[in-house]
């Protein structure tokens, strides 16, 4: 028992075996694939186009947990209640405060959409901050699975305060944006959808690159994702830097949140499975890498989209997550530092 | 100079040592005077059926059998609820009509005519145990090299895709393994065939008149049991290697304990308790649906072993009875309260909201539990040997390590 355990353990480990395993895996997606678009092209750019839609909304998510663990080296579970808080928030503000509807003039769901993102973003980069300051801060220095429970816990804290103000039901603000395609090219069909999630996500990953890339915090940020201790000797303010961090990923929650909102719909629960998924792409792409976390998204958003949306043996919506959990699960064991990451200890 | 586990031992020594058989006393009379105690004033509302207790205990069981993952091992398992899940269809297999291709019958206490598999629930516990455990290893092999925060979300990862594999599984190329979201039902109920014919004791549980009664019978001796089990597990070879493994990783494979072998053992063991409990709870409820089987599960069942004290056996299970009587009936006890007296508020609803709020409390203001483990409270209390031989301050003198009175 012990001697063909410890066989089967090192076969495993053994980096042809890994490989060989991926690539074939890989391979056989990739014929699945082509098989598929040579059986309906302009549907498959459609279903791909859909996947983007996703992929853009779980990139935005996946940026806040990977902002996060590349500081504090924790999985923030928080983040995906806050995003969903965040999005109920924001159907407060179209929905009852501005009173939006389908009918609305276009210039009225831009301005409201505006004015929505100018309160919950700030509000939600506030409210993560302070989960920071009140549940993880004193944990610093605590063995590291104690700020893990705790955000655990926290994360079941937000999602009942959002069931506490909005109870149960779904709320959606999809019938403010038009249904129709944008514009089509041939059969492909770019829909409003996509139009209006890439002209809100876009912008802020421009805005959130610009900040961590060229400005002084941003450079703090990167100093303490690489080495707390040595950049609080050099003077930097880690406290306050990882508050800016969590106040940035609100931030980013928060556009989600409007974004996923205008999209689909939203209750107490919604951020749960998503922020899972997010973590996932973020994991994929390698943890701590903020392209990484985008590019993850991306193919997540793909693979959610082709394996509900194709029809040439695709298991359907049933199995998305088990097969976005199995995705997570091989990325784990066998290509720890993700797509896009680098080595790191986590997998030694 | 005596070290943290022979401290240990003789810290148990004077314990109380009427507290195990009082507490053992009281579970086997609760039964019998509940119906007395449910009478009296104020409390008696408060007081848990037997019935009750019963789903406590079983959910008690598995915060044990996760005890010995978290709390001795250091591996935090968020999706335990995997296990449960194995063992409640572990019990719908071997022991209900889903199978109706073929007739099997084996000990079981329900009639020879009936369709499916029914092997007696004796067998089917330990075979519940067995599958459970095998799960364990399939799922700890591959992820188990991994360390602390990724082995967590990777649990987590298990524990949404057995229960979705489940609620999918009704069509695997057309053969119905789980029912889908039907579930299977009903599962034979746990009883005495073969010594029923001296009367006393009911061929059947469920349709006997005592069905609570002898169903926490049963509960109770297997939590004796898995108690019993986990106390001899933390204090064998075994055992020190896992908390070895917690302390320090490093160390202990320096030390030549092999970590996957052990970390396994871990998993195997601590998923058996929760495939036994499993597979006699869904016996009780007769019947295993998908629906039972979620994340806030896992969840509630690592809350119980925070609660009660990472590693602290004693701790687990005052931890996962007190939070499985505010489960299943004190919440609601309490919110049936507090609208007569004419707020409208259901802690029911919040149910999660509360156990996130005891853990984040728990992790902030006293992260060793209730009932803290007491090689964790020597630790915190007394200190241990790494404080170094020379005092750097004071130089040249010696540190009170030479003192030997710790």
């Amino acid at each position: 028992m012990r001697e063909t355990l410890d066989t089967v353990l090192r076969k495993l480990r053994n980096p042809k075996v890994v490989n060989g395993i991926g690539l074939g895996f890989v391979a056989l997606v990739g014929v699945w694939l082509i098989v598929n678009f040579f059986k309906g092209p302009a549907e498959f750019v459609n279903v791909a186009l859909d996947g983007l839609t996703r992929g853009s909304i779980y990139g935005v998510v996946a940026l806040g947990y990977t902002l996060v663990y590349g500081i504090l080296q924790l999985i923030n579970f928080a983040h995906g209640d806050v995003f969903s808080l965040s999005g109920l928030v924001a159907s407060t503000m179209l929905l009852s405060v501005l009173g939006l509807t389908g009918d609305s003039s276009n210039l009225a769901v831009v301005g409201g959409i505006i004015l929505t993102l100018a309160i919950t973003v700030p509000l939600f980069a506030v409210v993560n901050a302070t989960i920071e300051r009140v549940a993880y801060r004193p944990l610093r220095g605590a063995p590291r699975l104690t700020p893990l429970i705790t955000a655990v816990g926290m994360s079941f804290i937000v999602s009942n305060i959002s069931l506490a103000l909005y109870g149960v039901d779904y709320e959606s603000g999809s019938n403010l944006i038009p249904q129709g395609a944008a514009f089509t090219i041939g059969d492909i069909r770019v829909t409003w959808k996509l139009v209006v999630a890439l002209a809100i996500i876009v912008p802020a990953l421009f805005v959130l690159s610009w900040f961590v890339g060229y400005t002084r915090q941003g450079k703090a940020m990167r100093a303490v994702s690489q080495d707390t201790e040595a950049s609080a000797m050099m003077g930097i303010n880690v406290n306050r830097t990882i508050s800016v961090t969590f106040f940035i990923a609100g931030s980013l929650a928060a556009v989600a949140g409007l974004v996923f909102l205008l999209e689909y719909n939203i209750r107490y629960d919604t951020g749960f499975e998503l922020g899972l998924i997010a973590f996932t792409a973020a994991v994929l792409g390698g943890i701590g890498n903020l392209a990484g976390a985008v590019v993850g998204a991306l193919v997540i958003g793909f693979v959610q989209s082709f394996n509900e949306g194709l029809t040439w043996f695709a298991p359907g919506g049933d199995w998305t997550r088990s097969i976005v959990f199995g995705i997570l699960i091989a990325v784990l064991v066998f290509r720890p530092e993700g797509l896009l990451g680098e080595q790191t200890p986590e997998g030694a | 100079m005596s070290g943290i586990a022979e401290r240990a031992k003789e810290l148990r020594g004077n314990r109380n040592a009427w507290l195990v058989p009082a507490m053992i006393a009281l579970g086997i009379v609760y039964p019998f005077v509940e119906e007395g105690l449910r009478n009296l004033p104020v409390i008696g509302d408060f007081m848990p059926t037997t019935g009750t207790l019963v789903v406590m205990i079983a959910f008690t069981m598995m915060a044990v059998g996760l005890n010995i993952v978290v709390g001795y091992c250091g591996l935090l398992d968020l999706g335990y609820v995997a296990f449960y899940a194995v063992g409640a269809y572990t019990a719908g297999w071997f022991a209900s009509q889903h199978f109706e291709q073929v007739t099997f019958h084996f000990g079981s206490s329900v009639d020879n005519d009936q369709v499916g598999i029914h092997v007696t629930m004796w067998v089917v516990l330990i075979f519940a145990g067995l599958l459970t455990m095998l799960a364990g290893i399939v799922i700890g092999l591959p992820t188990l090299r991994l360390r602390g925060d990724y082995l967590a979300i990777v649990t987590l990862g298990f524990g949404e895709i057995i229960p979705q594999v489940v609620r999918n599984g009704d069509s695997f190329g057309g053969f119905n393994l789980t029912n889908g979201t039907f579930g299977i039902a009903p599962i034979d109920p746990v009883g005495f065939p073969i010594l029923s014919s001296i009367g006393f004791f009911p061929d059947n549980f469920q349709t006997s008149d005592n069905r609570e009664r002898w169903y926490y019978l049963i509960a109770f001796l297997l939590l004796l049991f898995t108690i019993f089990c986990s106390v001899r597990l933390r204090d064998s070879r075994l055992g020190r290697a896992w908390i070895a493994i917690r302390e320090d990783e490093t160390a202990a494979a320096a030390m030549g304990v092999p970590l996957m072998r052990t970390k396994t053992w871990a998993y195997a063991l601590g998923a058996f308790f929760g495939g036994v409990a499993g597979a006699y709870y869904a016996s009780f409820k007769s019947g295993a649906f998908p629906a039972d089987f979620y994340f806030n599960i896992s969840v509630f069942l690592l809350c119980m072993v925070i609660l009660g004290g990472m590693g602290s056996i004693w701790g687990v299970t005052i931890g996962g009875l007190i939070l499985a009587y505010l489960n299943f009936s004190g919440l609601s006890t309490i919110g049936s309260k507090i609208q007569d007296a004419g707020l409208d508020f259901d802690p029911t609803k919040y149910q999660f909201g509360i156990y996130g709020i005891i853990i984040v409390l728990m992790m902030l203001f006293r992260p060793a539990g209730l009932i803290p483990e007491r090689r964790h409270k020597i630790e915190l209390e007394e200190g241990v040997h790494d404080t170094p031989f020379y005092d750097v301050q004071t130089e040249g003198a010696l540190t009170d390590r030479d003192r030997g009175n710790d």
